[in-house]
């Protein structure tokens, strides 16, 4: 007899074989974290009913089960090896096997040449994600493929890992999507991520194996890979226990089976993981810490001997919606807390029916709306006022420390901290999409460990060692969190140390920042999260300083949004009464816009009268039915400049094309011209959009570079369709010295993305790709140089005509980036006269790509805002020192615009960073001081594949708020 | 005490008298190498002392003060110092840093920058940082690099290659546990010695001790095992630095692997290099060009004293040239690629596949820019040249954990192995010789066909 076991990230699988590899024994159960109990549980088990005291050999496999192996000196056989060993005698035949796991995709290429890939740490896609998308939608995971069988469209999310998706997700469900078309779109995300993230350019066909719980179990993601690999995969009988198999049949040394379970219950952990100093001694010190926080209680009132006027607040965040009722004293009168269940508009319908109903008396006098669902409900019932998150936590903490100087507040999705200077927000952070470390993250793990969030914490209040996790996103700390417990760390180490990660993530993450002194005295601490004494008690521990924390931590935007409604009464409140409410009608329908070439896709809630919210348009044309005013937006003027260069066929020579993207975005007028002067033909690949993305991803090497990175597969593929026989792309080191920094480099990927395409992108060998490296910053030698490298692929070229060529070219550069500025120039001016406030946002030549940026320069200008870019004024400053090594264009050109402004009146900057951008974790500090230095807000909006807009306009709307209250 | 004194554009300078006074600490990276870098700063009058501590509060000092989105290196090489800085065991008032400064389009260059702001931020900033680069950036008057001193440190390195080449190739198979270690550590002792008494330094003197070395380290008895013989690539800090690398050597070594890890003169010819390949490329001073290709020449004499030692063992393998190396790069991925280790380590993943180390790692930080070019870039086409390449690529980060990466390797070796035993099987078909070996050494020696599919060499 033969054991084999699977210890995988979420469940532990057992097969026991006999000596014709038929299976005797099966059996799969989640561990919850327990790993070595299971695993003994599981083993006396098929000892007592199978095994009996026949020979037996044995065999580990799974990510979870190194340790154990290691440890206990059990074989140890790596997974993806004993899928393999599995399906040659299970399966033979099969050509490629695709397994998800709980935390591991993983797919085998079989037949040729043998290929074996497995997820990067930073790739979700897998069970995990699944399970984590089914608890968003508070539905289980087999309801999830229910839903997806009836969807009608797809949406884009991102499956990079589920803090995106979530992102991606949230505002859907709070823009009342259907839930069917979300669930769909869910597995069409974990088949784009596998596919993307692991075929790497090796096309998947033949015999289809899927194997692992997740395609075991869900038969729509099955069909979704069917569809897209346009094949029929088997899902084969016992395809939960491939892994487990092949362990077994390994397994190849007869042991003593009591001798091993008794290996595993005596096996010693080191007991060596790094953790931190307790969150609390003693009890005495636990109580001393209540005391002191209970003192911090906000004005009460019984609402059923209330006489007078009332006023709402809501506050429908992410994940919960929240309520809050006043008096005329700002008492607080009546509040709710509830999980908003993807649900935002009938919680929101409850809550007032059953106020209304219940204290019929009272005169609702004026209301207030903030967070995610601030749009939708606003319309919904006719609230009064929506208002913008920072602005309603703010009013609130005020109400408790009216000089506060810091406000931090963690919500379920959110991080939100602000610094106060005389009663007004001056700096603002928020989390970005990568740092989660947030409520919801709390309680994804405790539920993972069988925990409620309330247990969970507790436990870790006590804990003798809490594990030292650092600040990661959930995705590395899940592997973290397993690691800790493989060293002996115990449920409560785990408990505090994901607390304390929470705050260091707050703090060395989104605030960046290194003392408690940076934040001032006095700091009021909000959110959901902060009711959780262990955070609360690991942020005051950090940073060294006792902190506020009021009685309703998790209301305090419900509560800020009702007093602000108190505060701009204007007599009677438009918001729907009860009788509004019983004829209440809420239809939601989907729409593609049309109005422009995003072609967004809109959600349009209507509700009775002639209520509606139109939600997913990144442009106010579906709402105003005008187009975006792009007068005042460089972004828009930019793009149409490059637009100007159409592509054109030649008698004389050749058709040369030029993907459209990274620094052809300021190349592109030079290589136009450079080439039609020599009498080429000129074919630039498309402008940028989601097809084009997808059409390309299948050949990207490295999941973690950019977007504007990955999308050039996509314009190669475009090219290659377009029919061209030459495609050029340079590889260029160097860039333009504008003699603002102290080198002129590109950037590594903008250097040597070509170098990336030519490896990779197989359908070249059919056509001649250029991408010598090229030194644009050396026009002496540029043309001997450039004559050389075109003779290697072209006859007839003379010098003399690459000369003329190249001082064109140069001519043609330096006009465009003339009439750049000119434009910009014109731009601020006119502001300026209409008293407008400026915009520099600050990226990278090609973040004026739509597909990069998301409309975020049309959401700008939307709020009335002048848009400029950052190289329309780097130019007009002198070099100066930064406390940085200053060496690449065009971030130089970042610290001249944040130079430039900092002493204009109506100007600000928003910088634009991709995700992944390794550069960037270097500039944006180094921006961030120059700003800070001269007293302006630091804003930074990271972009990547997909983009929450919803997320992007409570982050400008904030900044806008900020700068008016100044 | 010496006083402090700062530069027109405000850097703490590193002074004469600190020089007298100062202790400089210095990050680890390879410790034979810098064993004997440390020596020549030594020698030349600097106290210093080599940081060689990896307790786990390391990276979470680093993280506190810098990005965390920067790469790996800095938060650990930076969290190194500050984490010694704040241990108490160095005098705060008599401390300085000494920090390499590449120049280059990575993020690497700013190291130096991101060590002085997270100072800064930690409240050291009465500590002098010292850039010990080529390229005669950030002058301090309190240290200089002299040609005399650069030749030494130049010895140091080519002793270091030696021996790292060596003890990784013979101590896999040493009989007595530990010869090969023992033997390092003397030669490092007897090295520093020499070095200290103007000996081992001139040509003639470095071929009789890297022949002697080479001598010593063949007499070492060995037994025949086979072993899954593994190179080791990457960006240059995690690629050597076990404290980045969560000891992969190691690891490694208890997988039963044998481990090649190529050495840093590559890397100093790389970098020499890559400006003459920008006057080819792009145009530039001739003469600029001859001086460097002196230097390169230079180098060579290095090299090739050092291959020729490792050649007269005929049981060592002799690391393929500089030049070699390069060629084997040409058409696969231009020499303009010259950030962080660009197309040196392509050609290392070309050299380590024909060489017999085709199971390769290539590790980087997480998110490291120029890897995802020159290195998971260019997986694709070193397979297309080389089928047998077994390449994994591996990130490390503060967050990434060891089991995580350490399946992912134990998958790359577990193909490895299989692809170990179907050569042993063709092999022995070819001569229908079945081989028996002798069971000593506390292995218990199998014949191939009983081999365990997950297992070499089972210990008893």
């Amino acid at each position: 007899m033969k054991i084999g076991l699977d210890v995988g990230s979420t469940t532990v699988k057992c097969v026991v074989v006999d000596e014709n590899n038929s299976i005797v024994y099966k059996n799969y159960e989640r561990h919850y974290s327990q790993i070595k109990q299971q695993i003994i549980k599981i083993l006396k088990f098929v000892k007592d009913n199978i095994i009996h005291n026949l020979p037996v050999k044995i065999a580990i496999s799974g990510s979870a089960g190194i340790g154990i192996a290691d440890s206990c000196k059990i074989p140890f056989v790596q997974e993806v090896y004993a899928t393999k060993i599995a399906s040659n005698i299970f399966s033979p035949g099969t050509d490629v096997i695709i397994e998800l796991g709980g935390e591991d995709a993983k797919i085998l290429f079989l037949s040729d040449q043998l290929e074996v890939r497995m997820n990067g740490s930073c790739a979700g896609g897998t069970g995990a994600f699944i399970d984590q998308m089914a608890t968003l939608l508070n539905v289980s995971v087999n309801k999830i493929n229910d839903l997806a069988k009836s969807y009608k469209k797809i949406y884009n999310i991102a499956s990079r890992c589920g803090v995106f998706a979530k992102s991606d997700i949230q505002p859907l469900l709070n823009q009342g999507a259907n839930r069917a078309d979300i669930a769909a779109s869910i597995f069409v995300a974990v088949v784009n991520q596998t596919i993307a993230g692991l075929a790497q350019g090796r096309e998947i066909k033949g015999n289809i194996l899927y194997l692992g719980g997740p395609l075991t179990f869900l038969s729509e993601l099955r069909k979704y890979f069917d569809k897209t690999l346009k094949t029929q995969g088997i899902c084969p009988e016992n395809s939960l226990y491939y892994v487990a198999l092949g362990a077994a049949i390994c397994a190849d040394r007869i042991i003593n089976l009591d001798e091993i379970i008794n290996e595993v219950e005596t096996c010693k952990t080191t007991n060596n993981f790094a953790h931190n100093k307790p969150l609390f001694e003693n009890l005495d010190e636990y109580k001393e810490f209540k005391k002191r926080h209970n003192k911090n209680k906000v004005k009460t009132g019984k609402i059923k001997n209330y006489k007078g006027k009332i006023y709402i607040g809501l506050d429908i965040g992410s994940t919960t919606a929240k309520a809050a009722v006043i008096g005329e004293n700002c008492e607080l009168l009546h509040s709710v807390y509830m999980p908003n269940k993807g649900e935002p508009v009938n919680i929101v319908k409850e809550f007032l029916e059953e106020l209304y109903i219940e204290y019929p008396n009272l005169e609702v006098a004026s209301s207030a709306v903030t967070g995610y669902g601030e749009d939708l409900i606003k319309s919904a019932f006719s609230i009064d006022f929506g208002i913008v998150e920072t602005v309603a936590h703010l009013t609130a903490a005020q109400n408790f420390m009216p000089d506060v100087e810091f406000i931090i507040d963690i919500g379920g999705q959110d991080i939100k901290c602000f610094k106060v200077r005389s009663g007004v927000i001056d700096n603002i952070f928020l989390n970005e999409a990568c740092s989660s470390g947030c409520g919801s993250f709390l309680q994804t793990f405790a539920n993972a460990l069988g925990y409620s969030i309330e247990e969970f914490s507790r436990l870790g209040l006590f804990a003798k060692a809490p594990v030292d996790l650092g600040s990661r996103c959930t995705v590395f700390m899940n592997s973290s969190v397993k690691q800790a417990q493989k060293d002996g760390a115990t449920i409560e180490d785990i408990s505090a140390g994901l607390s304390i990660s929470v705050v260091k993530n707050a703090l060395y993450k989104v605030i960046r920042a290194f003392s408690p002194k940076e934040l001032g005295e006095n700091i009021v601490v909000q959110g959901g999260t902060f009711l959780n004494d262990a955070v609360l008690r690991a942020f005051e521990l950090e940073v060294g300083a006792e902190v506020v924390r009021s009685d309703i931590a998790g209301l305090m935007g419900a509560y800020g949004s009702a007093l602000y409604a108190k505060r701009h009464e204007n007599g009677k409140s438009s918001i729907i009464n009860l009788n509004g409410l019983k004829n209440f009608s809420h239809e939601v329908k989907y729409a593609n816009c049309g109005g422009c070439g995003n072609n967004c896709k809109l959600t349009v809630n209507k509700f009775n009268g002639q209520r509606r919210c139109i939600s997913g348009n990144k442009c106010e044309k579906p709402i105003t039915g005008k187009s975006a005013d792009d007068s005042l937006n460089m972004y828009a003027y930019k793009l149409s400049l490059l637009h100007q260069y159409k592509n054109f066929i030649s008698e004389k020579r050749a058709t040369i094309g030029l993907p459209f993207g990274l620094n052809m975005y300021e190349m592109l007028p030079f290589w136009y011209v450079f080439f039609s002067s020599l009498g080429f033909g000129i074919t630039t690949s498309p402008a940028s959009n989601r097809e084009i993305y997808l059409s390309g991803q299948h050949t990207v090497p490295s999941d973690t570079v950019c977007y504007p990175a990955k999308l050039m597969h996509g314009h190669i593929e475009a090219l290659l369709n377009s029919g061209v026989k030459y495609i050029f792309y340079p590889c260029m080191s160097y860039n333009f010295d504008e003699k603002l920094g102290d080198n002129h480099y590109n950037c590594p990927v903008v250097a040597y993305y070509p170098e990336v395409i030519a490896a990779n992108v197989k359908q070249l060998d059919n056509v001649t790709f250029i991408n010598d490296y090229i030194g644009i910053h050396r026009p002496k030698d540029f043309s001997k140089k450039m004559h050389e490298i075109l003779c290697k692929y072209f006859d007839g070229i003379s010098f003399k005509e690459v000369k003329k060529a190249a001082k064109e070219a140069y001519k043609e550069y330096q006009l465009h980036i003339n009439r750049i500025k000119a434009a910009g120039e014109k731009i601020i001016e006119t502001a300026q006269a209409q008293n407008r406030e400026i915009i520099v946002l600050a990226g990278r030549p090609y973040h004026v790509d739509p597909e990069v940026n998301h409309s975020i320069d049309k959401i700008i200008a939307g709020l009335g805002v002048a848009v400029v870019s950052e190289d329309v004024i780097s130019g007009k400053v002198e070099k100066f020192s930064t406390d940085v090594l200053n060496q690449w264009t065009y971030h130089s050109r970042l610290y001249s615009a944040a130079k430039y402004i900092s002493d204009k009146k109506n100007m600000n900057l928003v910088q634009l960073v991709s995700f992944g951008c390794g550069v960037d974790a270097i500039t944006t500090d180094e921006v961030r001081n120059i700003l800070e230095k001269s007293g302006k807000i630091y804003t930074q909006i990271k972009i990547d594949e997909i983009t929450n807009p919803g997320a992007v306009k409570i982050r400008l709307r904030s900044l806008l708020a900020a700068i008016h209250n100044n | 005490m010496a006083k402090l004194k700062y530069s027109k554009d405000g850097r703490l300078l590193f002074t004469k008298e600190m020089k007298k006074e100062y202790t400089i600490l210095l990050p680890m990276m390879l410790p034979i190498h810098f064993k004997l870098l440390q020596n020549v700063f030594e020698h030349y009058g600097y106290s210093t002392v080599l940081l060689d501590s990896n307790a786990p509060e390391i990276a979470q000092e680093g993280l506190k003060y810098v990005h965390n989105d920067t790469c790996y290196p800095a938060i650990l090489v930076i969290g190194q110092f500050i984490h010694a800085l704040k241990s108490g065991k160095y005098d705060l008032n008599k401390t300085a840093l000494m920090i390499t400064q590449t120049g280059g389009g990575c993020r690497a260059s700013n190291y130096i920058h991101l060590l002085r702001k997270a100072l800064k931020k930690a409240g050291f900033s009465n500590i002098p940082v010292v850039s010990l680069n080529l390229s005669g950036l950030e002058r301090n008057s309190g240290f200089r690099l002299t040609i005399s001193m650069l030749r030494r440190m130049l010895c140091a390195v080519a002793y270091g290659d030696l021996l790292m080449s060596l003890n990784n190739q013979v101590s896999p198979y040493e009989a007595k546990l530990d010869n090969c270690k023992f033997l390092t550590e003397k030669w490092i002792r007897n090295l520093k010695n020499q070095m200290n008494t103007e000996n081992g330094i001139n040509f003639k003197q470095l071929a009789k001790n890297m022949n002697a070395i080479s001598d010593d380290f063949a007499k070492i008895e060995t037994r025949h095992i086979d072993k899954i013989k593994v190179g080791i690539v990457g960006e240059i800090y995690v690629k050597y630095s076990s404290l980045s690398n969560n000891q992969l050597e190691e690891f490694l070594a208890l997988q039963g692997c044998e481990v090649c890890v190529p050495g840093l003169l590559g890397f100093l010819f790389f970098k020499i290099d890559n400006r003459l390949e920008d006057i080819k490329l792009y145009g530039g001073s001739q003469l600029k060009a001859s001086l460097l290709k002196t230097f390169i020449k230079y180098l060579e004499k290095f090299e090739n004293i050092m291959l020729n030692a490792i050649k007269r063992n005929l049981k060592f393998k002799v690391p393929a040239t500089y030049q070699h190396t390069k060629a084997l790069a040409d058409g696969v991925i231009g020499y303009g690629n010259k950030m962080g280790e660009g197309w040196l380590l392509t050609a290392e993943m070309l050299e380590l596949a024909e060489a017999g180390y085709e199971n390769i790692i290539c590790t980087q930080p997480f998110g490291c820019l120029p890897n995802h070019i020159c290195g998971k870039g260019m997986i694709r086409k070193i397979k297309e040249i080389n089928p047998i390449a077994n390449i994994v690529t591996i990130d490390y980060d503060p967050g990434a954990s060891k089991v995580n990466q350490e399946n992912r390797i134990k998958l790359m070796l577990a193909i490895a192995k299989e692809s170990l035993l179907k050569r042993d099987k063709q092999n022995l078909k070819n001569t229908n010789k079945p081989k028996t070996r002798t069971n000593k050494n506390n292995y218990v020696q199998l014949k191939t066909e009983e081999l365990p599919e997950n297992l070499v060499a089972i210990k008893t």
